[in-house]
């Protein structure tokens, strides 16, 4: 483990204990969102569109409705016409994505639900819903969507960020453009320049838990519901929105959610389930088939990205040019933005432009995955600075060192760096053993960096002292990678008791303040300080008991090691149990909240080192040697910081090497389950080595910066960068499948 | 006066402008004065950007303090995963 | 619709329940017998959440229906555990982090415990083939790969 700056003598933050929900998890109590089963609950089921693109003539459901054991069938008409009502945008095409009211934009797309009191009669229920389609003419890529005659998904999409402003509608969402420079003198100024094309495909966050809720509603208009999210207060929102109610009038309570990688930010069956319970009377689940998970929930875009950039003979870039445009499937909002912010950001160049293009498609709605935009970008950056280096004969460490974005680097996305650590993960991958470790026959040796912003936004937490001086840790953000353990780890340190005398929970909606969602890498840093912020209001409390009980004034009394200590020693300590059992005498219970828009976020960066063997004779690129470094800034809790990084690789080398999303000429998925959209599994990978490097951010109380994201950035250029250094072939499409490097060598051989 | 930055997607906005200085000392404020430079870009400045204030980036930073030194550059808001 | 009547001893006790003849043995764990611990990751057999073992042969549950396991001895994670006593392989994953989300634990722990009754001294390649019908999302199996291999020099050391 690479560590730049010396732990300040922490006693628990950097520790590797046992999570707090650890047991449950290795015992199978834990309850995740399909676990939970209420006296006289019915089982849903949803009806999802055959067709890419078609309007909706007609809906029966009076077959459907008459069937045994059917207690609830809803359409789009069960819900308020959010449109009519004036409502923004997005929260439009929240509601037509959760349940489509006059067309559907993907096959998928929901059209109608059903509440049984079997699965089977619901399935059956289902299927006896009658749905009478206009087949429309659908585009499936942004090709086809970007072609001068495509058939409009959205009649009025005028795309935005365009001066003059379009007179045409088109499935151009929106354009964005960064430039700095010019261009033409930056271009000739290199001596060399190398200009390649990049395609992706549309992947998926493959979370293993499929998406499940169940909703119990009153008939005052309350509901509760239960559901695996990353974020229970943003399910309330959303739900309550498309709903066409107060927030007020709905309780989430977060399961246990088995992986969300973004995808799970959004709803999907919420609120069907609440009006399915309504109209029934009884509870209602809804759970998705792993087929209607590849269908109809998040991948992230398709891409197609251009990239010319030059280097002067010493290694410094001169001038980029990117151009990408990304899928956003049947809504305005592919990441692309984040692409065009994250492109060469981990770089300082004096000349770039980099414009990017918003684009709708009839494919499912692309949600936040794991550094949302970034990876497909980095992986045409990267393998472009990857042959940049070879042209000019530079180690591809050098080449990154020489262009490093460092503390005052102006970003290419506009404010200067504070102090990041980019630089050090550089120096990571260099001082490993594994950089100079001899490579076998037809193995080839990969580097490639990446960025991430990470995330702050709002969080609540409250913090009890119970009666014998433990403590309970209570926040709002569901708890995806092992975040209890690092909220409880910080808890521990503020206060100075011990890790096991503390339990981290996740509240429900109504027990703790707001949390955004937890995504964006953000938990541990802005979560944590929340309940930073709250122990710290603990510790005062406190030591005014205590000042109180010796009769002294406050400057008296230091909180230190977990008790109370008057300064000169006139006093005996006075530990937490000591002052949780007189509570009742100095005060009242001992508890404090703490609520906070978090200030502070710190940059995260990740290089990667990947050896691959590549089989010449059937195209099969096996990873071998894998390392990882990144910037944690501070980490709280080693053993998930390193899961998280180690997570984020295997994505990424799935991403690289065999997922993508295959659809037929009418727009019908054709691989829609684990056999066919194949994700790593244990026998094709190699262990995945770490080096955690720490560059404190100065804004955060313990350093932290978020690790969640960034390390899935690196690893498709990496990858494709070894292929080429193994066999001299230059992979430009995703998946860099057995076929297509088949493909490449036969072409090398010609 | 705080130096105020345009990423190239604000420019349609402000004219073709870059930069520009602004006599503001909090976020709010300087949006404000911003509309009354460029009417019509306090709306899109209020709903599609973050802003970063010396290097630090904020999502709804209407009341953080802004200082005749500062460097403030509107960018697009984005989503984590 | 007729219900089957099915006898099973699941996780050590004798277990008895009524099924529908197509409903899954997953389904009726869940549903019937009230243990959640198995998970459905996508009802084809191709993730491994649901492995149980029924009669000492890992099992994806989603694949078998609950007649056919009348008469059978069933094992699932809920039932690893010996009178509270955590079985190495648990232990083990929750010293050695070897879980983030956690829903793939309960079919990981099961591979793993039917390839450690065969093979108590597994090489990694031998561990990884083992577990490759279980698929995790999180962890990149690296943590999951060490756990086993130390439950397993717990367990031949005991």
């Amino acid at each position: 483990m690479a560590i730049t700056e010396e732990n300040p003598g922490y006693k628990w933050v950097g520790t590797r204990p046992i999570r707090p929900d650890g047991l449950e998890k290795v015992t199978g109590k834990a309850q995740f969102g399909a676990d939970l089963m209420l006296p006289g609950m019915l089982f849903g089921k949803v009806v999802r569109s055959p067709h890419a693109h078609a309007r909706i003539i007609s809906i029966d459901t009076t077959a459907a409705e008459a069937m045994v054991g059917v207690k609830a069938v809803i359409t789009g008409s069960d819900f308020p016409d959010l449109a009519a009502n004036g409502a923004h945008p997005s929260e439009i095409d929240v509601a037509n994505n959760t349940i489509a009211r006059e067309k559907v934009l993907y096959e998928g797309h929901v059209v109608a639900a059903v509440a049984a009191t079997t699965r089977e009669q619901a399935e059956a229920a289902a299927k006896a819903v009658e749905v009478t389609y206009e087949i429309l003419p659908h585009v499936l890529t942004v090709d086809e969507a970007m072609a001068d005659d495509a058939p409009l998904l959205h009649e009025g999409m005028i795309t935005k960020g365009v001066d003059p402003a379009p007179e045409e509608a088109s499935n151009v969402a929106s354009k964005i453009l960064h430039e700095r420079g010019d261009l033409d003198q930056g271009f000739g100024e290199a001596d060399v320049v190398v200009e390649r094309e990049f395609t992706t495909k549309p992947v998926h966050q493959g979370y293993i838990e499929p998406h499940a809720a169940v909703a119990d509603a009153n008939s005052d208009g309350r509901a509760h519901i239960w559901c695996s999210s990353q974020g229970h207060f943003q399910m309330r929102a959303y739900s309550a929105s498309v709903l066409g109610i107060s927030p007020g009038m709905l309780k989430v309570t977060a399961a246990e959610i088995g992986g969300g990688f973004g995808g799970k930010t959004v709803i999907y069956l919420e609120p069907l389930a609440v009006r399915l319970s309504q109209r029934a009377g009884r509870p209602v689940k809804l759970v998705m088939d792993r087929d209607e998970v590849f269908r109809a929930t998040g991948p992230t875009s398709g891409t197609r990205i251009k990239v010319k950039m030059g280097v002067a003979k010493d290694g410094k870039i001169t001038a980029a040019e990117v151009w990408m445009a990304y899928e956003a499937g049947a809504y305005a909002g592919s990441p692309v933005g984040a692409a065009g912010m994250t492109a060469i950001a981990c770089y300082d160049i004096p000349n770039f432009v980099v414009e990017g293009y918003d684009v709708v498609c009839n494919k499912p709605r692309v949600a936040a995955y794991r550094a949302p935009g970034a990876p497909m970008a980095a992986f045409a950056v990267e393998s472009v600075l990857d042959e940049l280096a070879r042209d000019i004969g530079m180690d591809p460490i050098d080449i990154r060192l020489a262009n490093a974005a460092v503390e005052g680097t102006q970003a290419s996305y506009g404010p200067k760096f504070p102090r990041i650590g980019f630089v050090e993960t550089l120096e990571a991958i260099k001082d490993h053993p594994n950089y100079t470790a001899d490579l076998g026959p037809n193995q080839g040796r990969g580097i490639a960096a990446g960025f991430w912003f990470n995330a702050g936004m709002m969080s609540s937490a409250t913090v009890h002292i119970n009666e014998n001086g433990t403590a309970t840790v209570v926040t709002g953000s569901p708890d995806i990678g092992g975040s209890r353990q690092s909220m409880a780890l910080m808890a521990a340190e503020e206060l100075g008791i011990p890790y096991e005398s503390i339990k981290a929970v996740v509240a429900d909606t109504e027990t703790v303040g707001f949390n955004d969602v937890t995504g964006g890498s953000r938990v541990t840093l802005a979560t944590g300080a929340a309940v930073v912020d709250a122990c710290r209001l603990i510790i005062e409390d406190l030591r005014a008991r205590a000042a109180k009980t010796w009769d002294v004034e406050l400057d008296q009394v230091e909180w230190v090691d977990g008790q109370a200590q008057h300064v000169e020693g006139a006093q005996p300590p006075l530990s937490m149990k000591d002052l949780a059992a007189k509570s009742g005498r100095t005060g009242g219970p001992i508890s404090a909240n703490a609520s906070l828009n978090s200030r502070g976020v710190g940059a995260g960066f990740s290089t990667q080192l990947c050896d691959v063997e590549v089989d010449p004779e059937t195209g099969v690129t096996r990873v071998v040697r894998y390392l990882t470094a990144q910037d944690a800034g501070r980490a709280i809790s080693p053993d998930y910081v390193e899961g998280q990084m180690q997570g984020g690789v295997v994505q990424g080398i799935g991403w690289a090497l065999s997922e993508e999303y295959i659809h037929d000429s009418d727009g019908v998925m054709e691989n829609p389950g684990f056999l066919d959209y194949r994700i790593p599994v244990a026998s094709d990978l190699p262990m995945i080595d770490c080096a955690i490097v720490e560059v404190p951010n100065p804004a955060h109380p313990y350093g932290v910066r978020g690790v969640g994201e960034v390390g899935i950035v690196p690893p498709m250029a990496a990858v494709g960068n070894a292929i080429n250094d193994a066999l001299d072939v230059r992979m430009t499409d995703l998946p860099m499948s057995p076929v297509k490097v088949l493909e490449a060598l036969n072409e090398q051989r010609d | 006066m705080a130096q105020v930055h345009f990423s190239a997607g604000l420019r349609d906005l402000t004219g073709g402008l870059a930069q520009v200085e602004v006599e503001a000392t909090t976020v709010r404020r300087l949006v404000v004065a911003l509309e009354e430079m460029f009417p019509g870009i306090g709306e899109h400045l209020n709903e599609a950007s973050s802003v970063a204030i010396d290097g630090e980036i904020f999502t709804d930073a209407d009341y953080e303090p802004v200082s005749n030194s500062s460097e403030v550059h509107f960018l697009d808001i984005f989503q984590g995963g | 619709m007729a219900r089957t009547h099915v006898t099973t001893v699941v996780n050590g006790d004798e277990t008895e329940f009524l099924t529908d003849d197509s409903t899954s043995l997953l389904n009726a764990l869940r549903d019937e017998v009230g243990l959640t611990g198995a998970k459905e990751g996508c009802g084809t057999g191709d993730c491994g959440a649901c492995s149980v073992m029924v009669d000492d042969k890992v099992t994806c549950a989603c694949l078998v229906f609950a007649p056919e396991v009348d008469g059978s001895t069933i094992l699932t994670v809920e039932g690893l555990a010996d009178s509270g006593e955590l079985h190495p392989l648990q232990q083990c994953f929750l010293e050695g982090a070897a879980l983030q989300c956690g829903i793939c634990t309960p079919g990981f722990l099961i591979s793993a415990k039917a390839l450690l009754d065969k093979n108590p001294d597994p090489t990694e390649t031998e561990i990884r083939y083992a577990l490759a019908g279980n698929l995790c999302r999180c962890t990149g199996y690296d943590k999951i790969i060490r756990a086993v291999q130390e439950a397993a020099r717990e367990m031949r050391d005991q």
